[in-house]
């Protein structure tokens, strides 16, 4: 044990593993805040869907050799976010249909992209394992630069802040958009902002987890805390705990074992929300 | 008694085709007002343009005097969204007063003592920290109609309050909303298609269907031939 104890000190000197620490906490702290509003609006996977357009306009930008990706990537997500909470209201493609066109067309295209653009100088196995890495997040968290974590601080303190300033309106929206309206609360402004901040973290997360794995962080905890808990703050609270708890978890398994990190916060996500179903079972029989 | 809102000659429809035209009538201050209708005949339309939420095609909706347009408490159908969400009874009762907040991004002690308020007079106080979900319909419906008291005072719209519930909790909920009319004086617009409670507590009733076919009180309805008619036709089989 106290071997282990000694390993983690000993990566905990290098400034690159305290930034991927700090990274990953700040970023599941945001996507655990907005996971119950996008459960309960069934936008459980536009994560999975915003990600993969992301994942599309990076092919763009690295085709077109723009020298920031983030100048491409974030409109264009921003826009997706947007357009995809639009629709999901009152259109003829509903919401779940919507997310899975835009989600597989921007990956097969993002994918077709980078096949056919001129190579840079890499060859055809580094394109795999560039996609891989995007897809999976395998190693840019360790390559984050102190430049990189500050605009990550930033960005989630901008996010928890319109959050907690928002609380009561979102909260409303999310329960009941048509009550919400009627009493002139401007709900299509609100899910402008809910598409926007969603589109925002997921873009930053996308270099954490990679794009495949942003939905789990997004759905397990908010889930695992409606198992247990009855008001939305006692469940907000407690989702975010949980998503902390996940990631500083999978982050000290994967930098002691070696295991990738988001796949490794993913299970220990994956773990609680089993802990939480049998709690709420358990539960539930004790008060019958 | 006052006027507080006024339809003239309203048409209302999706673009290209009209749904129901021709509607004329005023709601006044502490009335009663049933819109009865078939399904499909424009009853939820008009419930949209009289919340603000749909423009009508052609003519007037005025509120007239002290009801302003989004002052009207709104108990909408419930969705299967809500029927699972995790919510305590008191956060609902107080996300009524949303619209009270402005930019202010928490509930003041005014808002919070209203929503208490309100739970009291609807008797779920002892309910205010379940959740939501667990809650059967007729409490629930208490719950959304608390809410709505607690977006307006004066004015309250039902679409359909008792769908889904058994008898007995439907015959609480029409009580309490008479309560609501009667005692403390809140105009009530209500939507649906249950004729017997339209016997019972109607003041004036509007019976659309493609256009206006009465406004009138309900002595008038219950004498007129469109009220014979669909009182025989109606009144058999609601009697669940």
């Amino acid at each position: 044990m106290t071997e282990k104890i000694d390993k983690l000190m000993e990566y905990l000197q290098f400034p690159a593993v305290r930034y991927a620490i700090i990274v990953g906490l700040l970023i599941s702290l945001c996507s655990s805040l907005l996971g119950v509003t996008l459960v309960m609006k069934r936008f459980s996977f536009i994560g999975d869907g915003l990600s993969h357009v992301a994942f599309g306009a990076m092919a763009i930008a690295t085709v077109l050799n723009v020298t920031d990706n983030m100048l491409i990537i974030m409109p264009v997500t921003v826009v997706s976010a947007v357009l995809l909470l639009r629709t999901g209201q009152n259109t003829r493609i509903k919401g779940d249909a919507a997310v899975a066109m835009i989600s597989v067309g921007a990956l097969a295209l993002g994918y077709l992209l980078m096949n056919l653009a001129p190579k840079n100088g890499r060859t055809s196995a580094n394109l795999s394992a560039d996609v891989c890495s995007t897809l999976f997040g395998s190693t840019s968290i360790l390559t984050l630069s102190q430049k990189d974590v500050i605009t990550c601080v930033v960005m989630s303190a901008i996010v928890v802040a319109v959050f907690f300033f928002f609380y009561t309106k979102i909260f409303a929206v999310t329960f009941d958009e048509s009550f919400a309206k009627a009493t002139g609360i401007r709900s299509d402004l609100y899910n402008l902002l809910i598409a926007v901040v969603i589109a925002v973290i997921i873009v930053f997360a996308m270099n954490f987890v990679g794009s495949l794995l942003i939905s789990a962080l997004i759905i397990f905890p908010a889930l695992s805390a409606m198992r247990v808990f009855k008001s939305f703050r006692s469940v907000i609270v407690c989702s975010v705990i949980i998503s902390l708890f996940c990631a500083s978890m999978g982050l000290l398994l994967a930098i002691l074992e070696g295991t990738p990190v988001g796949s490794t916060i993913v299970a220990a996500d994956i773990a609680v929300f089993f802990i939480f179903s049998i709690i709420s079972m358990v539960a539930r029989r004790g008060e019958k | 008694m006052s006027t507080l809102l006024k339809c003239e000659d309203v048409s209302l429809g999706y673009e290209g085709s009209v749904v129901t035209k021709g509607l004329n009538f005023t709601v006044e201050s502490g009335d009663y007002l049933f819109i009865l209708g078939e399904n499909g005949s424009g009853k939820s339309t008009l419930i949209k343009a009289l919340l603000g939420l749909k423009p009508q095609l052609s003519g007037e909706i005025n509120f007239v005097g002290e009801v302003k347009k989004n002052e009207i408490g709104y108990l909408p159908q419930q969705t299967m969204v809500q029927r699972d969400f995790p919510a305590s009874v008191k956060e609902i009762v107080q996300s009524g007063c949303v619209n009270r907040c402005g930019i202010r991004p928490f509930y003041n002690k005014e808002e919070k003592k209203l929503a208490k308020d309100m739970m009291e007079r609807l008797e779920i106080t002892h309910l205010a920290n379940r959740c939501y979900r667990e809650l059967s319909g007729g409490q629930q419906q208490r719950v959304l109609l608390a809410r709505a008291l607690c977006a307006a005072r004066k004015m309250i719209l039902l679409d359909e309050p008792v769908t889904g519930l058994d008898p007995k909790a439907s015959n609480e909920m029409y009580e309490l909303i008479d309560g609501l009319n009667k005692k403390d004086n809140i105009t009530v617009i209500m939507v649906s298609h249950d004729m017997n409670a339209a016997v019972k507590y109607a003041e004036h009733i509007l019976h659309i269907g493609g256009k206006q076919k009465f406004f009138g009180t309900k002595e008038d309805y219950l004498n007129s031939k469109i009220g014979k008619a669909f009182l025989s036709v109606m009144g058999g089989e609601d009697d669940d």
